[in-house]
Order: structure tokens, then C-alpha cells, then sequence
């Protein structure tokens, strides 16, 4: 446990994600099992403890220590495990030797809500307040110390030099504390066996196509790159999962979606809502905005149902039947995946279609004539690709439309952390709400931490600490002097933000201290872009 | 009970001693002015005379000029103010030439304790338990939460890190007065003898306290050094110039801050500190409630912290209390 606890404290205060790494892939190559399997499913909030609750801890707390003394303490750190492993009446001698991880989860799995004081007081009273920190984390199951899955599966490839889309694979199948997959990953044992499960495969991803490039068109195959969430569609045994790019379970956000597979196949394509909103197509997709109704819901109302129908747009097909067909070209799958298209449900499902042009430079002008809100941009795909997990080179590219760009006047700048800690490098930024030579006001419309150099970023931060004119915290407001040009990929009605707008994407494009302030575009100019 | 609250008094911005007209670590300038040590927030400027330790003064020497009168006070001196009262000052540990103020008048005795810690501090002489009717304590840690661990863990900690980043350097935050050259003097006990690096603002206090027979070891200024020459060391600064353009000049360091702040996870990440060390030079919560047990008082009055847990503590422990409203002391980084 003494090691976990050094491990979590070190993640607290590491904060580039190179660090993170390190620490955890050293962790788990120099811990033996199960404890590192235990620590790993810590960490990725794979561990459940019914019987534990904040409650618990202080219930335990109200036995040691004045009710008031507690209540100024827990006020003034902030958080009740903390406080409660700095505030445990620590035995004169402790009353045992430290607890593994193992132990931990075996007795915390074992406690019912009446003895779990009891059996957590016994492990407290063999941990110093590190240790004691990392116990109640666990057990209360609130990490919070910023380490995703994606994390942490990465820190797993790096620690055995394995491939991480492997993990990733053969993750999905494994409960904690994942002996089988500690055991594939030093080489011990057969990958675990992931065919008759529900399970995730990770997707094939794209490069930005860079500018000026040409590709082939006898080599390559467009198609539109649409803009809702990546899906994948796992039907096994007569169940169905829906995951995202990430590898979550979303079947329950979309049971229309994850009813109407009815046969076993695993697909890849688009989640995208019906768009009658927002002024789309009858029938055709709704922009990205509408699509987020549906996000991050547990449960879903028929009238979410009803308003914002959501249906895939199939892209590729990775398992038919029990054929894997991931390495045949793209060229086989694609007909495999249209002759399989008639089989579902055309409201669920259809088909991105591939886009015929003749050339290149009938291609160009078909994509800058694109302005479907749905559409981001094109993918083209290598036509003898096999189907593999990340991105690779050459195989697959996106070419997202041109991004769309406004001139702001720089608002508010905050300081960056890790590596940018001395340079204010988070811009927040605005538009005039009318004729600023009239008394208009600036509205912010937007936030963004890249698209600068480095070089730039050393002037900008520069500008901002000889233009402060208040401080909150670790945020300047500064002079509005300084005009910033924005590039977005769209922008949406919102009704969270004072200025009614949302940019997806923005970045700095170009300082623009060439322009007085005044001169900066207004908020109608940005909403006349709104999708 | 004592009789003291006709004599001394509490003011927003000190404690004024009546029959002398003398104040103690006055916030604002007065003519008499009794100092404990040299922190800003308790030393100020601008006095017309000042009574101090030796080494107390040569610090507000060295930041404001002399005052206009200074009387040095010895530890255990017993010195003659107007209005029949006696100031002696003993070592309160907190810091170089630190001192408890000891104030007798009329059959009473009232201990000012000022800033002060318990620990062994190889900078300053140990706080001495001085028995009074009144002991007016700090409460700077006054939260049971506190409670500092030993010195030589967080010193090992340091140099761990260190060891393990041989192409970066640590770089500590550290108050300029006092947790500085402790932490100094602690790495030399420790055993660590490369040169130590100053940002500049700590170069006089360094010297000052080598003066008074502190030995804190090689000592160089990163001013004008290379980055290279910086690798694999130890820089000591100020904690305003841990998140400040200064700190670009120096190769990849790893964030340290030693405060008893630190102990709490949160206030180490707001700081954005990637390398906590919980050394402070204040009493923790142990120590302040073992000191006020051993001096055992007939009345504790509170001041400059968390007064609210420690007044709490003393009610639990029928011990009669108060908690004093003083302005202006701040937390210091410390």
C-alpha cells in the first residue's frame, strides 16, 4: 500500500502527461501482482466498494475527534478523505504492518455496511497519513488525480513494450486485477481470447492530409467526414454495445440505436441526430449542437426520442458474421458493408456514401462547396488498406474543410501549467456587441490555449503583463488593445455563454496587433456563420 | 484572574503595553516599539525606538535602515520600560534572534510568545517554556490537520529527487528570512556539500546569518551562471519567483516549495508545486498544545491564525481562553 500511496501522491502533483506516464508504467513494471492489477483498476475507476461510503469515514471521524474541530479542519482542506488521513489519532505503535493493495480490496469487498468502520479503522491504524490518503481514495473510489483509461493503458503499453491498440483490445475482455493481461504482457502467456464477447476494437484513425498535398484518386477513396461521434456497433451472442472513440459503453444514451443491430457484426461509422433542427435537410444529419442534446445522458426520455432521433451512417465494417475481415483492403470491405446495409433498419442506419470525382481538382471543388453543417470536411481511404487500429501513415487522411476565422480583441489571460507555468497562455477573447465607437461592449466569445508558436506565445505573454488591468486569481484582465485573429471549425447558438455563441475549435491564428481594437469584428458577424 | 487586561491591551494593530506606551510588533509606526523578530509583518518600519535582539535588528537594519533608536536586548535581559514594567525576551525559535517577550508589571506576568516552533532549527536558539499568568500564542498552524512531519523525511526528499533527475534541477521556494537558511543548514547536516544556488533577493539574508555564525556551506548566485552549470543542483529562491519569468533560466526545474502549507494537497496545487516539503517554522498542531499544557497559564489568549480550533481546544480542555482580532499579520509563505 506504502507504494500505491507514494504513487498517488506523486500523480497529484505531476502535471505533464509524460511525467504521469513514467510514474505508472514504472509502477506497474516494479509492482507484482495483484497489487499493481488492483492499483491499475483504482485508477481507471474500476473498483467498487458498496459497503464504503463517505458516510463511513465520517461516522469514524465523529468517534476521535471533536465534532467542531473536524468541522474546521474539513472546511479548511476541502476534502473529507484528506483531512480524515491527516486528522487519524495515529497508534503510539502501528497495529500492524502496512496492508498490500490485495488485502485492501479483499477486505473492503468482504465488508458489509455494519462492520465496514471497523475493518477500515484497522487499516488506517497500520498507514502513515499517505497511506491512510490513498486508502480512503480507494475505497470511496474518488481518485480524481486525472489519470483516464486512454492514460493509463498507454502507461501499460509503455511499461511492458507492448502495443497499446493491443491493450486495448484485450483490456475490454478483463476484470481487475487483469492477471491475464499482466501475464500476455511479460510474455507468459497467449493474448487473452476476446472473440465471444461484446467487446471494443479499437478504431482506425486518420492524419490531417497537409496543405498542398494531392493524392491519387485510382489509389484513394473519398468520402465525407461527418460531423457527430465515431461509433462502433459490437453485436456478439445477441447483444448489442454501442462504444465511443474513447471505448465506452453509450448503449444506454442510444437503446434505438444499439436495438436495431440484429445480427453479429462489429461496424464503424457516425452517430448523428435526424435534422429537421437547425435548419438542416429533412431527413439528412443535424449539425454537431443538435447531437449533444443526446450526449452524456444515463438515461434517455422518449421525448429525447422523439426530438433528436439519433441513427449511424456506417463507414466501414470490421467483423461479419465471425469473419474478422480487418485485414482485408478496403476495397473488399466496402461491398461487404453494402451488401450487409439492406439487412438494417434505413431510420438507424445508412451509408456514407463514397464521393465520385474524376480528379483532384474536381475533388477540391466539390469539398469547398460543401456546406452542409454536418459535414466537417473529407477522409480520404487508402483502397487496399487492411483495417488497423490508430492512425498509420498514409492509410487514411482527413481533409477538413478550410476553418472559418474571425478577428477578436484579447480579454482575459490566464497562466498555462507544467511546462507553459510562467506564460500566460490561455486567451480568452471577444467581440463588440454593436458599434464600439457607440458604447458598445466586448462580449466574450471564446477561449484558446494553441495555435500560437512559441515565439509568439513569449510576446503574448509579455503584452499581457505589461496590459494588466486586474488580477483574479491566476487571471489577468488586460487592456482591450489587442486584436487576435480566430480560427474555428464552426460555430453554434448557445444558450450557456453571454454571447449566445460557441466556437468549436478555436485556436489563435494570427496576432493582429496591425489592428486597433475597435476594428475588431462584432458578435452579429459571428452569429451570421452560426450553424 | 490576572489583572492584565487593565494593562495590556489588544488593538487591532498590536498589543499595546499602557503604562510603558510601548506597543509589540506594531502594524503601523509608534514611538516605543517592542519587536519579537524580523518578519515583515511583525517588524516594520518607520519606529521611533525599537527594542530587539541584536540579530532582530541587524535584520530591519538590513531592510529598512536603523531606526532612530535601537536598544539591543540579550535573551534573558531583564530591560526597565516607563510606567514600572520589565521586558525580557527568550528564544522562541521561530527564526534567527526570534524571541517571547516576557512582560511583568504589577505582580503580573504576560508572555508574548510572537512567532515560534518547537523543532530543532540549526539557525536559531530553542523556544524556551517561560511561566506566566498570560500567554498570548500564535496560531498560525492553529488547525489539528497540521501537523508537520520530521525535518530530515522532507530533506530526503529533495535530495531524491534531485538524484533521480540528474538533468534538472529543484528548484525551492523558500521565505528569505529564516526557512531558507534552515533548509540550507539542514541539507549541510545531511550531508549534502555541492554549492547551493541563490536567487538574488536571498543573497544579504545568507550573508547576514553567516555572520552571526550560521555556516551555511558554498553558496552561489544564479545570476549570470549557464544553464548547464545548473543541472543536478539545488536553487534556493524566494516563493513569489517560483512561477515567475525568473525561474526560465533554469534547466527543467522541478517545483519545490517548503511551507507548512504544503501539507495539504490542495494548497501544494494551487501553488502549482510538483515537489511539497512540509517544513515550516511554526509550531504544528501538537506543539502549540503541548506548549500551552507545559506553560499552563492561567489564561490563553490567541492571535494570528486559525484561532477558532485552538480556542476550541482549550474550552475542551477547561482552559480559560480568548481569541485576540490582530490586523495584518499574514501567513508569509510559511
Amino acid at each position: 500500500m506504502n507504494r500505491f500511496a507514494a504513487l498517488i501522491d506523486a500523480l497529484v502533483y505531476t502535471r505533464s502527461r509524460n511525467g504521469k506516464l513514467d510514474l505508472l508504467a514504472q509502477y506497474l513494471r516494479e509492482t507484482p501482482d495483484p497489487d499493481r492489477g488492483w492499483a491499475l483498476a483504482a485508477l481507471t475507476d474500476g473498483l467498487d466498494f458498496p459497503a464504503v461510503k463517505a458516510s463511513t469515514i465520517r461516522a469514524l471521524m465523529a468517534e476521535r475527534v471533536d465534532e467542531i474541530l473536524w468541522g474546521l479542519s474539513r472546511d479548511y482542506v476541502g476534502d473529507t478523505a484528506e483531512t480524515a488521513s491527516l486528522l487519524w489519532p495515529e497508534p503510539p505503535v502501528p497495529a500492524g504492518p502496512p496492508p498490500t493493495v490485495a488485502e485492501v480490496v479483499e477486505t473492503l469487498s468482504s465488508a458489509t455496511r455494519g462492520n465496514a468502520g471497523p475493518l477500515l479503522a484497522g487499516l488506517l491504524d497500520r498507514l502513515d497519513a499517505n497511506g491512510r490518503y490513498a486508502l480512503l481514495k480507494l475505497a470511496t473510489g474518488a481518485m480524481r488525480i486525472g489519470i483516464s483509461s486512454r492514460l493509463a493503458k498507454v502507461a501499460f503499453a509503455q511499461a511492458f513494450g507492448v502495443n497499446v491498440e493491443e491493450v486495448e483490445e484485450y483490456w475490454h475482455g478483463q476484470t481487475a486485477p487483469y492477471a491475464a493481461l499482466f501475464q500476455w504482457a511479460i510474455g507468459q502467456a497467449e493474448p487473452p481470447r476476446t472473440d465471444l464477447l461484446p467487446l471494443f476494437r479499437p478504431f482506425m484513425l486518420a492524419h490531417p492530409l497537409e496543405d498542398g498535398t494531392r493524392l491519387d484518386l485510382a489509389d484513394y477513396a473519398a468520402e465525407w467526414k461527418w460531423d457527430g461521434i465515431r461509433v462502433q456497433l459490437v453485436n456478439v451472442n445477441g447483444e448489442t454495445r454501442v462504444y465511443s472513440r474513447g471505448g465506452d459503453d453509450i448503449s444506454a444514451a442510444f437503446p434505438e440505436i444499439a436495438g436495431s443491430l440484429p445480427f453479429p457484426a462489429v461496424l464503424d461509422g457516425e452517430l448523428l441526430v435526424r435534422g429537421s433542427h437547425q435548419g438542416g435537410e429533412a431527413g439528412g444529419a443535424a449539425s454537431f449542437n443538435a447531437l449533444q442534446q443526446r450526449l452524456g445522458r444515463k438515461v434517455v426520455s422518449k421525448k429525447m426520442l422523439e426530438d433528436y432521433p439519433a441513427f449511424v451512417r456506417l463507414y466501414d465494417v470490421l467483423i461479419d458474421g465471425d469473419e474478422d475481415l480487418r485485414q482485408r483492403p478496403w476495397s473488399e470491405r466496402r461491398p461487404r458493408l453494402e451488401a450487409l446495409q439492406p439487412r438494417l433498419n434505413p431510420s438507424q442506419y445508412d451509408l456514407s456514401e463514397v464521393i465520385s470525382a474524376p480528379d483532384w481538382d474536381a475533388l477540391t471543388e466539390i469539398r469547398a462547396r460543401a456546406r452542409d453543417e454536418a459535414i466537417e470536411g473529407l477522409m480520404l481511404k487508402r483502397r487496399d488498406s487492411p483495417y488497423v487500429a490508430g492512425r498509420r501513415t498514409g492509410l487514411w487522411y482527413k481533409w477538413k474543410r478550410d476553418p472559418l476565422t474571425v478577428d477578436c480583441v484579447l480579454m482575459y489571460a490566464q497562466r498555462g501549467s507544467g511546462k507553459r507555468s510562467s506564460f500566460h497562455s490561455d486567451f480568452t477573447f471577444g467581440c463588440w456587441n454593436g458599434d464600439p465607437d457607440a458604447g458598445a461592449e466586448l462580449l466574450p466569445v471564446g477561449k484558446a490555449y494553441f495555435g500560437f508558436t512559441d515565439n509568439e506565445l513569449k510576446w503574448l505573454d509579455s503584452w499581457v503583463r505589461q496590459h494588466t488591468t486586474g488580477r483574479f486569481g491566476p487571471v489577468r484582465e488586460v487592456e482591450k488593445a489587442l486584436v487576435l485573429e480566430v480560427a474555428f471549425d464552426s460555430v453554434h447558438l448557445s444558450k450557456r455563454h453571454k454571447s449566445g455563441l460557441a466556437m468549436r475549435f478555436p485556436r489563435i491564428s494570427r496576432i493582429r496587433s496591425d489592428k486597433p481594437a475597435h476594428e475588431a469584428d462584432r458578435i452579429e458577424t459571428l452569429r451570421a456563420l452560426a450553424t | 484572574m490576572p489583572e492584565c487586561s487593565t494593562w495590556i491591551r489588544p488593538e487591532p494593530h498590536g498589543i499595546h503595553v499602557v503604562p510603558a506606551d510601548a506597543w509589540i510588533d506594531p502594524a503601523r509606526p509608534v514611538e516605543r516599539a517592542l519587536v519579537t523578530h524580523g518578519h515583515a509583518d511583525h517588524a516594520r518600519g518607520g519606529h521611533g525606538h525599537v527594542f530587539a535582539t541584536p540579530e532582530t535588528l541587524a535584520i530591519m537594519g538590513l531592510r529598512y535602515g536603523g531606526a532612530q533608536h535601537e536598544t539591543p536586548v540579550a535573551y534573558g535581559e531583564r530591560v526597565a520600560l516607563q510606567g514600572g514594567v520589565f521586558a525580557t525576551y527568550y528564544p522562541a525559535g521561530h527564526v534567527l534572534g526570534s524571541a517571547q517577550i516576557l512582560l511583568e508589571h504589577a505582580g503580573d506576568r504576560v508572555v508574548v510568545t510572537g512567532d515560534y516552533k518547537r523543532r530543532a532549527d540549526p539557525t536559531c536558539l530553542a523556544f524556551q517554556p517561560v511561566p506566566c499568568d498570560v500567554f498570548i500564542t500564535e496560531a498560525t498552524f492553529g488547525l489539528p490537520v497540521f501537523r508537520h512531519p520530521p525535518i530530515a523525511e522532507e530533506i530526503a526528499k529533495l535530495t531524491g529527487a534531485l538524484a533521480l533527475h540528474p538533468d534538472r534541477c529543484v528548484l525551492v521556494g523558500a521565505y528569505a528570512l529564516g526557512k531558507a537558511q534552515r533548509l540550507i543548514a539542514e541539507l549541510r547536516a545531511a550531508g549534502y556539500t555541492a554549492p547551493i544556488w541563490l536567487h538574488g533577493a536571498m543573497e544579504r539574508m545568507c550573508w547576514l546569518y553567516e555572520e552571526h555564525g550560521v555556516d551555511l556551506g558554498e553558496l552561489r548566485l544564479v545570476a549570470g551562471a549557464p544553464k548547464a552549470a545548473l543541472a543536478g543542483q539545488i536553487v534556493v529562491c524566494p516563493p513569489s519567483a517560483l512561477n515567475d519569468r525568473w525561474s526560465r533560466r533554469l534547466p527543467d526545474p522541478i517545483t519545490a516549495m517548503a511551507s507548512g502549507w504544503m501539507r495539504v494537497r490542495q494548497r501544494a496545487r494551487q501553488r502549482n508545486v510538483e515537489l511539497p516539503l512540509v517544513i515550516s517554522d511554526h509550531a504544528d498542531w501538537d506543539e502549540l498544545t503541548a506548549t500551552i499544557t507545559e506553560v499552563n497559564p492561567s489564561e490563553t489568549w490567541i492571535t494570528h491564525g486559525r484561532e477558532e480550533a485552538l480556542l476550541r481546544w482549550c474550552q475542551l480542555n477547561q482552559r480559560r481562553a480568548r481569541a485576540l482580532a490582530l490586523v495584518g499579520y499574514e501567513d508569509e509563505d510559511d
